[in-house]
């Protein structure tokens, strides 16, 4: 390589650099660097009225399992807290799961319009993504209450004779999780399935596969990195989620947002907080590293 | 007559599911949207239309403060963000990768990866500590919470055009003995306009939506539209709460149709 080019070369990279250092520096004061100052935090001892005092301490990390009896001091696993991990959970995975069985058919149906038509389906389901998601969990607050839609109707068509309870409590959160992040399943199906070849069917057909099996051997396989990107787009979310819950689940059903708020709040227990925080932020990036880890082999290994 | 009606990309209830799916994803939004024109008091009995609610609303001192405060962050930290992201995308795009892109391209999406309730209470303690420290209190931590995670939203459109565009027009200009500085004020900056406009209208509509993150780091008295809305929703319900949520989403709906408009490909 000559001098000449290699001083070109150089100046590209110092400009690249030059031209990202404003997001860089505004990034690492409001988003990436105030998380290491948390990681400091989750190891302090907590202020008497919030806050914290500036002695190490374990017992933020240990009380995210564990709980200190008021009368002995003894440590005792947390039954409260695991309610609130498993909630978390289950309802994140169920969430999951739900929206990949209805939003498959959805992302292929989509898929399959002629071309005219698409841009129009695909911009109905992203309306509702960039919609204001307190507005969305508000609107599913009016279906599901008492006197909402879903009880008019059962009630008029006589397949109840009271109201149902649907509101305040997992029910209510799932479906309100369902719907709000169900766009995010959606968009990654589509781009998978917009990107398969339509003959790899007709081969299939063509060998007397039936259509569960080419739906199961043909395009559940080709499709499957959209699968994997739309799961962890919708669960990490709701993994974290905090109005959902806070507006459906009527305060008492917290999931892990809303314990890590009421320890900045009543709990007065910011290490607890941030030692919560931290292990979501953790479980958050093992998902997204598997995702890459997965992707980028799926990506380097042609199919057939 | 068995041929003509079987096609190979059709799948038993695949359709009716999607039919089903866009019904249930617009049914509650219209539902919520029809009761705002509720003539009755409750949110649960229909009395007949009427426009008090969007009225009430608008005379609803708070709801005037909250949108226009709204509107000040939104408008602010989509013009920050935006900037920082278009120089970002230009100094990330079109050239040869170079040591450390990768990193930049972590940072720029960091705030997609990490769940807003983790920012928000981290941003709670920094700023917690600033404000302790130099008593300066004011709306600026709110914008510059948010410039900070609409950077990811302005960034993406941005380069998705930089990246489609015409390296060749730029190579002429300069051919034409055009300054660098020519070139990018006459050449490359109006090309690049559709996708700053876009990336500018996501952050904005991001910021407005924001409820989490503002939540933790506003102060006493720094209600948006959002966090007012959600500490209303504890509260019995009025259909004003509808009447402001209809209004929110007819300003969402304008901007998104405008972005859908100046993205879409040209055939």
């Amino acid at each position: 390589m000559s001098l000449a080019e290699d001083r070109v070369i150089r100046a590209s990279a110092r400009n690249g650099w030059l031209l990202s250092t404003p997001a860089l520096v505004l990034l690492f004061v409001a988003a990436a660097g105030p998380l290491l100052i948390m990681l400091v935090y989750s190891f302090l001892t907590p202020g008497q009225y919030g806050n914290v005092v500036g002695e190490f301490s374990w017992d933020g990390w240990v009380g995210i399992l564990w709980s200190q009896d008021i009368f002995s001091g003894e440590w005792v696993l947390a039954d409260a807290h695991m309610t609130i991990f498993w909630r978390s959970l289950s309802l994140s995975m169920m969430t999951t799961l739900f929206t990949f069985v209805v939003g498959f058919p959805t992302a292929w149906f989509i898929a399959t319009r002629p071309a005219s038509q698409r841009a129009m389906w695909l911009f109905l389901i992203t309306i509702p993504f960039w919609t204001n998601l307190l507005i969305r969990t508000y609107a599913i607050n009016e279906v599901l209450r008492k006197e909402g839609l879903v009880n008019m109707i059962l009630l008029k068509l006589g397949v109840i004779d009271v109201p149902l309870e649907m509101l305040y409590g997992p029910f209510a959160i799932f479906v309100g999780m369902t719907y709000v992040y169900l766009p995010l399943m959606v968009l990654p199906l589509f781009a998978a399935i917009d990107r398969f070849d339509m003959n790899l069917l007709e081969a299939g057909y063509d060998l007397y596969a039936s259509r569960m099996q080419v739906l199961r051997r043909v395009i559940l396989p080709i499709v499957k990195p959209g699968i994997i990107a739309g799961s962890i787009l919708v669960f990490v979310p709701s993994l974290g989620a905090y109005v959902t819950p806070r507006v459906l689940g009527g305060g008492k059903q917290m999931m892990i947002g809303n314990f890590i708020d009421l320890q900045f709040g009543q709990g007065r227990n910011w290490p607890l907080g941030a030692a919560l925080s931290m292990a979501l932020l953790v479980i958050v990036m093992v998902a997204l590293l598997v995702y890459v880890r997965y992707a980028s082999r799926d990506g380097s290994k042609s199919h057939g | 007559m068995v041929r003509a009606s079987f096609s190979v990309a059709r799948l038993p209830g695949f359709a009716s599911t999607a039919i089903l799916v866009f019904v249930a994803l617009y049914l509650p939004i219209f539902t919520l949207v029809a009761y705002s024109f509720n003539a009755s008091q409750s949110v649960a009995v229909w009395g007949g239309f009427s426009l008090d609610w969007y009225a009430k609303a608008w005379a609803n001192q708070q709801v005037k403060e909250a949108t226009v405060r709204s509107l000040v962050i939104a408008v602010s930290a989509a013009g920050i963000a935006t900037t920082v992201a278009t120089m970002a995308a230009l100094g990330t795009t079109r050239r040869r990768a170079f040591k450390g892109q990768t990193f930049i391209y972590v940072m720029i999406n960091q705030p997609l990866m990490v769940p807003e309730i983790v920012t928000a209470v981290a941003l709670l303690i920094l700023f917690g500590i600033i404000k302790q420290a130099t008593g300066i209190q004011g709306l600026g931590y709110v914008i510059l919470a948010h410039s900070a995670f609409c950077i990811p939203f302005a960034y993406l459109p941005i380069r998705a055009r930089l990246e489609g565009m015409d390296l060749t027009l730029e190579t002429a200009a300069a051919d034409l003995y055009a300054t660098p500085w020519q070139t990018f004020r006459r050449v490359t900056l109006p090309l690049l306009a559709p996708g700053i406009v876009a990336g500018a209208m996501l952050a904005f509509v991001i910021s407005l939506d924001d409820v989490v993150i503002t939540e933790f780091v506003k102060s006493g008295g720094q209600d948006t539209l959002p966090t007012y809305m959600l500490g209303q929703l504890r509260r019995q319900l009025t259909p004003e709460m509808n009447a402001i949520s209809a209004m929110l989403l007819a300003l969402t709906l304008v901007l998104l149709t405008a972005f859908f408009l100046l993205t879409r490909k040209k055939d």
